[in-house]
């Protein structure tokens, strides 16, 4: 049975599903068509999956395309992606070429017929030049850090971005100055999916068990995948200064991007660190396995999210929604969803992780008062019925780009 | 709205960026003087509307950068000082905050000083839309008894967005209560100081403002 906004009621609650009716009401029948780069995988295609279906049922009529393109063009976008956010990455002119190419194939084959159209991060952001056949007003909807780009990566995408009527960035920090109007929208959890939904005791349980975690004893648990800027090294370091004082095992769930050559080397060093330690967990899991990660995070008295650079970090408000406390890097959009010891503790250190965990082991009631935080957080900032109102406020800024007050009588 | 019932609005907001930041109290004091009105308004009222796990040190984001981030405990104190009901438009407003900042920098003792990185300021600003609620009153009596239903994001619009982003002289239910004939309550309610209480406490005050005038 596919999810409606009914479904959500009993969670945000009747009025906030009052107010997304009231507000479509003005934007229906707007015909909004989406365009990224991947149907399936990563957190764009996730966040239309579930955004998309929301917006149809509320009157919008809204299309999801995806580019087409060859590897060729994917690794130019990949190496883009990267120097959009400051790596170094060398950037070539027949990359550039590469990209101006697959951008006019694409435009002559995806229909540009809306009303307003919705390009998401920067690899079809070049069908911009399609501007002048349509009458729809364009969005560009970045969901990546694009505030300290290497120079010739954003000299070649800002004459493309600058021409948008409008762009959305996930975070104040990731935006950069452009010439059309900005607009902020946090990416959101859905509390539905299979990796937030309420779990019963028993299915809890039976994961642990298959894993062969303690369920009598303390489990500290980082989701993420073995990627050397989420730290998990660091995390285990942080455990053994831990153990020392107090009894607990650790849990390093979480799947390697195919794309993401350096994922199996950060594995086998993680592997390596944890050998000999019944107590650490290193559980690689395939991309299918939302519920054994719900339950996971469910089954864990703290969360890690010890990044050392971050996007958004969405996998902190999916343990803050499951009410536990999250310790995690200040870095990124971590610093956004940790209020500092409020919601979980912001770290800087393995010292500083390991000091905290242990505090939070050390107080029941510490943990329960900023579980309880946590889940009121999300619920209020971060949920995907706060993305969709976010998105029928968009359609209607496109409507008004030059005024402070919109009254709508 | 003057001869006819008072309708309570509700709004909604989108945060917009301007992709200004500073790091330090001169680059403050530049987007200071250039951001548009809409982010000095944001930045000195969203703190009223969001929800707190504990009191804020300072309501005003300007005051709290200072503080927290380049630790100007001084001229934190000063911004926040800085009494929001004499303004009636947001240029007044800017105006005194960039003469504040820049009194302190012109000081004998003032030092630059940068943020640590991933702490600097952002400027945004608020993009405001209206919508009526159904909640309507159609004279003083009932204007009191349905005051309790109202949400802290209607007083808000009806407080803080009427006088200094649509220009009206004060906020509108002292405006529609003269318009009805009861000048004095009017008053009592514009002299209610919004800015030092909780939207929540201001509405428990007018409702007690209005103990005796209900049914």
């Amino acid at each position: 049975m596919p999810t409606t906004l009914q479904h959500y009621e009993p969670i945000v609650g009747r009025e906030t599903i009052d107010e997304l009716r009231v507000l479509a009401s003005r934007v229906r029948r707007r015909r909004i068509r989406n365009i990224n780069s991947t149907p399936v995988g990563g957190g764009v295609a996730e966040i239309l999956t579930r955004l998309v279906p929301l917006l149809r049922e509320l009157g919008l009529d809204v299309a999801w395309d995806v580019i087409k393109g060859d590897q060729a063009f994917f690794n130019v976008t990949k190496a883009f992606h990267n120097a959009l956010q400051g790596s170094p990455e060398e950037i070539t002119g027949s990359m550039l070429e590469t990209y101006r190419e697959t951008t006019a194939m694409n435009l002559r084959e995806i229909s540009l017929d809306a009303d307003a159209i919705v390009v998401h991060d920067p690899q079809p952001a070049g069908l911009i030049e399609g501007r002048t056949t349509t009458q729809a007003r364009w969005v560009w909807r970045c969901h990546i850090d694009v505030s300290r780009p290497q120079p010739r990566a954003w000299e070649f995408l800002e004459p493309y971005v600058s021409r948008y009527d409008a762009a959305v960035f996930s975070m104040p920090d990731f935006a950069q100055r452009l010439p059309e109007p900005q607009y902020l929208a946090p990416p959101s959890i859905d509390p539905l999916s299979e990796k937030n939904r309420e779990l019963t005791a028993a299915e809890v349980a039976r994961v642990l068990e298959k894993y062969g975690i303690n369920s009598a004893r303390p489990v500290l648990t980082q989701v993420s995948r073995f990627d050397r800027l989420k730290d998990p090294l660091g995390v285990i370091a942080a455990y053994r200064l831990v153990k020392r004082r107090a009894d607990c095992q650790l849990v390093l769930a979480g799947g390697g991007a195919s794309d993401d050559p350096e994922g199996g080397e950060v594995l086998e060093e993680v592997r390596a660190q944890a050998a000999g330690d019944p107590d650490i967990h290193v559980l690689p899991l395939p991309p299918s396995s939302d519920f054994e990660i719900n339950a996971l995070v469910r089954g864990s008295t703290i969360v890690f999210q010890k990044s050392i650079r971050e996007g958004f970090g969405l996998t902190v408000s999916e343990a803050l929604w499951k009410r536990k406390p999250v310790i995690g890097g200040a870095v990124g959009g971590i610093k956004i969803q940790i209020i500092n010891g409020v919601t979980g503790f912001l770290v800087h250190s393995i010292e500083g992780a390991a000091h905290r965990a242990l505090e939070l082991l050390s107080d029941h009631e510490l943990r329960t008062t900023m579980g309880e935080n946590g889940y009121r957080h999300v619920k209020q900032n971060f949920l995907v019925t706060r993305h969709v109102m976010d998105y029928l406020l968009l359609m209607l800024a496109l409507d008004h780009p030059d005024e402070d007050v919109v009254t709508l009588a | 709205m003057a001869d006819g019932p008072f309708i309570f609005y509700t709004e909604h907001r989108l945060i917009g960026l301007t992709g200004i930041a500073a790091r330090n109290l001169p680059e403050l004091l530049k987007g200071l003087e250039t951001v548009p009105g809409a982010s000095i308004f944001y930045h000195t009222h969203q703190e009223y509307l969001a929800h707190h796990f504990q009191k804020p040190l300072f309501y005003n984001d300007f005051a709290l950068w200072v503080s927290q981030a380049i630790h100007e405990d001084e001229l934190a104190e000063k911004l926040a000082a800085v009494d929001l009901l004499l303004f009636t438009a947001i240029k007044d407003l800017r105006e005194r905050i960039v003469g504040i900042v820049r009194r302190h920098m012109g000081e004998d003792h003032w030092v630059p000083r940068d943020c640590p990185p991933g702490d600097e300021f952002h400027f945004c600003r608020s993009k405001s839309f209206p919508v009526p609620t159904n909640i309507v009153a159609h004279d003083i009596p009932e204007f009191f008894e349905k005051l309790p239903q109202v949400t802290t994001v209607s007083l808000f619009y009806h407080f803080f967005e009427a006088r200094l982003r649509l220009g009206r002289p004060t906020n509108d239910f002292s405006r529609w209560i003269a318009d009805q004939g009861e000048p004095e309550l009017a008053r009592s309610i514009d002299q209610l100081d919004p800015y030092i209480r909780t939207l929540e406490e201001l509405r428990d005050d007018i409702v007690a403002l209005g103990r005796g005038f209900t049914k």
